[in-house]
């Protein structure tokens, strides 16, 4: 996998067939970017005039930039797990052209001067970074941090992700000011007083193996609550994270019925793997939500196919290996996912459940771009942001976590076959990354 | 593996022990059970150690193997800590019990005692009677003896002994009667509650004691030859009565001395010259 950063003005990407949710064409289209936006889109020859430079798209799919609404690249202050300069490389190397970063990090980014700062230049990153900020001080559940100014440094939503917002009041204050402000909140739906010590999901498996488990339950309560509230609350605008729940995902479609303005997300992990795959007390199947039932996957499948998710997000996780070699009950949540992202997605949703691409690929573009207002991007309507994702739908290819460009390498998907590889990746009008 | 007569099988050999959890029986049995067949026993406990100093476990593994260990015999209070151990260590590793996952050995002593008891597994009742949810001791017996056949009942209020408990192995039935559990069956295992790893669960003690507390009455429910066991620690008063810890059908201390032949032959067949 090598790295090539392309600085152009004008780009013409030819012969492609270009799927674009948003704007409604699945065709063969050329694409012309200038000057960091989208120029024109055609059919094919039908753009005159010189480019340049041309990207030969033939036998592959053109689609808006990629955007994973959940990742977190660690810094400030975790950069021995990632840094936004590896994260982002990891992230352009899997097809995404924007991410946005989760606030639990050492310090918690819950003011606009660390917002502003993941936002420098400085950091080196590869593709868009909007920061999601914390919504309360410390991320500690007790007091709402300053929203308008979180908003005005360039966060684009709010959440206390890795911990849920559990109190009621707190909650509710939250939804009120995010809908005066139109700014989402993120919940990450646990409700942490029924798993404590918990390690994976609560079943026969948690059982056999003798860890604590999580309840459907735990996840599916505050979703409840947290909807009710998204219905009672003026514009308020609730997004819920990772979900993992046949049940959670009930309560976002009421929510949805109720023209409330609700949107969720869904981990390629989540419609891959259940609890049952887990082996060997390995760690590298551990994270927060944790695998869940078969009964589960097969809810988030169909929730993925009738809309009722929004968005495939990967909630990339990446802990050094020292953090993750340890006992399963003591080893840190989380896996990386941003590499593996798009096989996932053509391999198990398009491939094996026959969701059409054009699905697949809302899923990463217009359907995020909309959970947080990205305007401008995921779709390449004229004038959109110049961000592409170029990728072969057919190809077949073995993910190998030693040539992953993330810092670190917890994954279990470690020599998985996949279907589905992304060619190139483009920011802004720059190709980023060229496999 | 007759204890009165040992042979040197493990002459030479350093046996590590390495405890990270309080233990009384598990750990004298394998100490003596080692030493008898004339290996050097080393115990190495969380307090006192470099594991206080927050080393990590398998740090701790690749310490003592360093040093020589040519066995490891680990007890942790995490589910799957010698596992972690075996994949990463190139000298045996012994489950002493780990969280509430597994205890092997035990499960062993405990089936040789029942053929001590019995003439054999063939169409034999096990009920067992206590908090299973947290009982490492449980999930290897139901393990074991399933996979003789053995008709096992799994007995208890539904915070300590859940529905899913009888996915664990074929031929496992739950109930919540003690009668229940108790009519024509041939052993009847009693298990503490483990006070120590309810994690905030509520158990109400007296309504426990009430239901499921193994009394002379109850245990004439059982068959005419039925034993009792127990893995201990026992609380006399709670899971048992003294008539029924010191009376006749109990097999716990047998249970204790059969310890240490069982894991004598689990430390001969790891590291044992007679393979």
């Amino acid at each position: 996998m090598k790295e090539k950063t392309t600085s152009v003005s004008s780009l013409l990407i030819k012969g492609g067939h270009l799927i674009d949710p948003a704007a409604r064409v699945d065709a063969p289209m050329d694409v012309l970017l200038k000057d960091g936006r989208v120029a024109e889109v055609a059919p094919p020859n039908k753009i005159r005039g010189a480019a340049d430079e041309k990207f030969d798209a033939r036998g592959l799919m053109v689609a808006p930039g990629f955007i994973d609404l959940h990742v977190h690249l660690r810094e400030p202050g975790q950069g021995h797990k990632e840094t936004i300069a590896t994260g982002t490389a990891a992230a352009a190397a899997g097809g995404f052209t924007s991410v946005c970063t989760m606030p639990n990090t050492a310090p918690v980014v819950d003011s606009a001067e660390w917002v502003e700062w993941i936002r420098q230049p400085e950091r080196g990153a590869l593709v868009n970074v909007f920061p999601i900020a914390a919504a309360t001080r410390s991320s500690k559940g007790v007091t709402l941090t300053d929203f308008a100014s979180l908003q005005r440094a360039g966060a684009i939503a709010v959440t206390d992700d890795g911990k849920p917002i559990l109190d009621d009041a707190i909650m509710r204050e939250a939804l009120v000011l995010g809908g005066e402000l139109n700014f989402p909140v993120v919940q990450h739906a646990e409700d942490t007083r029924m798993t404590e010590n918990c390690s994976m999901h609560a079943g026969a498996r948690s059982f056999r193996l003798g860890l604590r488990g999580m309840a459907a339950a735990a996840e599916a309560s505050v979703v409840e609550r947290d909807v009710q509230l998204a219905m009672q609350i003026p514009n308020a605008r609730l997004h819920v994270a990772h979900v993992s729940t046949a049940d959670a995902l009930k309560g976002v479609r009421r929510g949805k019925r109720a023209k409330a303005r609700v949107t969720c997300e869904a981990t390629p992990h989540h419609f891959t793997l259940t609890d049952e795959d887990m082996r060997d007390y390995d760690s590298n199947y551990k994270m927060n939500p944790p695998l869940r039932a078969a009964s589960d996957l097969e809810a988030i499948l169909v929730a993925l196919a009738d809309g009722t998710v929004d968005a495939i997000a990967t909630d990339h996780a990446p802990h050094a290996l020292h953090e993750k070699q340890m006992e399963f009950e003591r080893a840190a949540f989380g896996i990386t996912g941003l590499e593996t992202a798009l096989g996932l997605a053509i391999t198990k949703l398009h491939r094996e459940k026959r969701i059409p691409l054009v699905r697949v690929v809302e899923l990463f573009t217009a359907g995020p771009a909309r959970c947080f207002d990205l305007r401008g991007r995921g779709s390449l309507a004229r004038a959109s942001v110049a961000d592409v994702t170029i990728f072969d739908p057919k190809k077949k290819w073995k993910f190998e976590v030693a040539t992953s460009l993330s810092k670190s390498r917890n994954t279990p998907f470690d020599g998985w076959q996949l279907q589905g590889k992304v060619v190139a990746t483009i920011v802004g009008g720059r190709i980023v990354h060229s496999a | 593996m007759n204890p009165d007569r040992p042979r040197p099988l493990l002459k030479g050999k350093r046996v590590l022990l390495l405890f990270y959890e309080a233990s009384t029986r598990t750990r004298s049995s394998f100490e003596i059970a080692a030493k008898m067949m004339g290996a050097h026993t080393i115990l190495i406990q969380a307090t006192g150690s470099s594991i206080e100093k927050g080393e990590s476990l398998l740090d701790t593994g690749y310490t003592v193997r360093a040093v020589g260990a040519d066995v490891i015999v680990i007890r942790h209070p995490n589910a799957g800590a010698p596992q972690l151990m075996a994949q990463h260590i190139d000298v045996p590793v012994i489950n002493a019990g780990d969280g509430m996952h597994a205890h092997p050995s035990q499960a062993l002593l405990d089936a040789y005692t029942i053929l001590r008891n019995k003439k054999s597994f063939k169409g034999l009742q096990v009920a067992i009677v206590g908090d299973i949810l947290h009982s490492r001791v449980a999930r290897s017996s139901c393990h074991l003896l399933s996979k003789f056949g053995v008709k096992m009942i799994l007995c208890g209020p539904q915070e300590l002994v859940p529905e899913i408990a009888a996915t664990l192995a074929p031929g496992i039935r739950v109930t919540r009667h003690v009668e229940d559990a108790l009519r024509g069956t041939d052993v009847v295992m009693l298990l503490r509650v483990q006070k120590e790893r309810l994690s905030g669960l509520k158990i109400d003690l007296p309504e426990y004691i009430a239901r499921y507390q193994m009394t002379p009455a109850r245990l004439r429910m059982a068959k005419k030859d039925a034993v009792v066991m127990h893995p201990g620690p026992i609380i006399r008063g709670l899971e048992l009565t003294s008539e029924i810890a010191d009376g006749g059908q109990s097999r716990i201390l047998e249970e204790v001395h059969n310890g240490v032949p069982t894991r004598m032959a689990i430390l001969a067949r790891a590291v044992g010259r007679m393979r």
